[in-house]
């Protein structure tokens, strides 16, 4: 088998241009605001309220029950039926959003529960509310803990994108996939495609590992 | 003697009448009264399980009695009933600071920055000046040189000069200490000791829940020992350790002092 290595290099800029137009902005932009999502479902989780606490529960199992490309179509395809039509880009964001709430729901949660219940205890005998402690004593407390899992769940992110090539969004897969269908280059410029995902992902590793050291600065050993 | 013979002269700073609260079943205090007067050191003993930890969470509104009330000279004060909310309770928390066994310092914070976050988050005072206090303070306990380390760069002793440091730097009326010593080892205890002798021989207003029966002796100006949720015996350092009346005192006062 001969590799086309001039088709190689030609795809190579098109490809990682996708990547950081597409799917690198789309990845930032639904992990934050997941992010946001997920503390508010996690502090309702862990509300004393058992109403509030369910529709997390409910939440969360719908998120995690189904799949992340159904939802997607759900978003994109479906709701137009209801008279709501989203452009690729908003629908996406949506969809990818609304999933990483899901999942970092749970991590969010578990961080916050395995700080001990002494810190609660002092920030508020020093005068703190219940929101002041949980914003200057128990979250930062708790983001250590869950830089590992969150890291897990945005790099799942990154490569849960591609999906977002099936309804329409240019990222990175969707100029593989238009790569192919004039060059029928298949195993090459997927490949091709695989090494680009790899590489971001390498990166986003290195990333995680800076932060855990930045944030251990406290932490005994 | 009646309960209130001890209990220092000049009005009371802090009255806690009949505090009652349970755990599930288990009655944990059974109609508790205390009163403590401006600069008095008031020392709590008893056998564990005996309340006396939670009268003081009680004191502070960590815990919130199921009735009772608790009133500063000045207020506030609060009246308990079942339905009191953390938030009802909270207001205790102008009035008094607590020392807890286990320092509870903020690990993600340097020792200046534990010192100084109740004082601006909380007392939204400057921070040249909080810090300037906390300077001072931490230099008064011997820590001048710790102020940007973290917690657990520090010995357990010094991790609990600095949970002192930060109960002082909010300006409490009363200080509460929740055993203090017991999470340290032996040879650091005389170091937290003589930072709390210093502060009772300043005139702080200070409750603390002890197993030192011969620091209680030397510090406290009156003894309360409680067993069962009940105040058993109260009264001068001098009657209640060396020479108690109630025999459940006697025992427990025996006990601690010849272990062996």
């Amino acid at each position: 088998m001969d590799i086309d290595w001039q088709l190689f290099s030609d795809s190579l800029w098109p490809i990682v241009r996708g990547g950081l137009l597409g799917t690198i902005p789309l990845a930032l932009a639904s992990f934050t605001i997941g992010l946001a999502i997920a503390l508010v479902m996690a502090l309702m989780r862990l509300s004393a309220n058992r109403f509030v606490s369910f529709l997390a529960r409910a939440y969360i199992s719908v998120i995690r029950g189904t799949p992340l490309l159904v939802q997607l179509f759900v978003i994109f395809y479906g709701l137009p039926t209801l008279g709501v039509t989203l452009s690729p880009w908003p629908s996406a964001i949506i969809a990818f959003s609304l999933n990483v709430g899901g999942y970092a729901a749970e991590v969010i949660r578990a961080a916050i529960l395995s700080v001990p219940k002494g810190q609660w205890e002092a920030g508020y005998t020093i005068g703190m509310s219940r929101l002041t402690t949980l914003r200057r004593l128990i979250l930062p407390q708790a983001a250590r803990v869950s830089v590992p899992p969150l890291s897990n769940t945005f790099i799942s992110l990154v490569k849960d994108t591609s999906l977002a090539s099936l309804i329409l969004v240019t990222e990175l897969f969707r100029k593989a996939m238009e790569i192919t269908a004039y060059s029928y280059e298949f195993l090459l410029i997927y490949v091709e495609a695989a090494l680009v995902y790899w590489v971001f992902c390498l990166v986003l590793s290195a990333g995680q590992t800076r932060l855990e050291r930045r944030l251990d600065r406290y932490v005994a050993h | 003697m009646s309960p209130t013979d001890s209990a220092g002269q000049g009005p009371a700073l802090l009255t806690a009448s009949n505090l009652q609260k349970s755990f599930g079943d288990h009655q944990v205090l059974k109609s508790i009264d205390l009163q403590i007067g401006k600069g008095q050191v008031l020392a709590l003993i008893g056998p564990s399980g005996s309340g006396k930890t939670t009268v003081l969470r009680c004191l502070n509104g960590l815990e919130i009695p199921d009735g009772g009330s608790v009133c500063f000279d000045t207020g506030p004060s609060v009246e308990f009933t079942a339905g009191t909310t953390q938030k009802q309770a909270q207001v205790l928390r102008t009035r008094s600071a607590m020392v807890f066994q286990n320092y509870n310092l903020f690990p993600h914070m340097t020792v200046l920055e534990n010192v100084i976050e109740g004082p601006i988050q909380v007392q939204r005072r400057k921070r040249s000046e909080a810090v300037a206090e906390a300077t001072a303070l931490l230099a008064r306990v011997g820590l001048e040189q710790k102020h940007d380390q973290y917690p657990h760069q520090l010995s357990g002793g010094q991790q609990q000069r600095v949970g002192i440091v930060r109960a002082l730097a909010l300006k409490p009326s009363l200080l509460l200490f929740d055993e203090p010593t017991s999470a340290l080892d032996p040879e650091l205890v005389g170091d937290v000791l003589k930072v709390i002798k210093e502060l009772a021989d300043e005139g702080w207003t200070m409750m603390l829940v002890t197993h030192e029966l011969a620091f209680a002796r030397e510090v406290a100006d009156e003894v309360v020992f409680m067993d069962e949720g009940v105040v058993i015996e109260r009264g001068h350092p001098e009657v209640v350790l060396r020479n108690p009346q109630n025999e459940r005192t006697k025992q427990f006062v025996h006990r601690l002092l010849n272990p062996f």
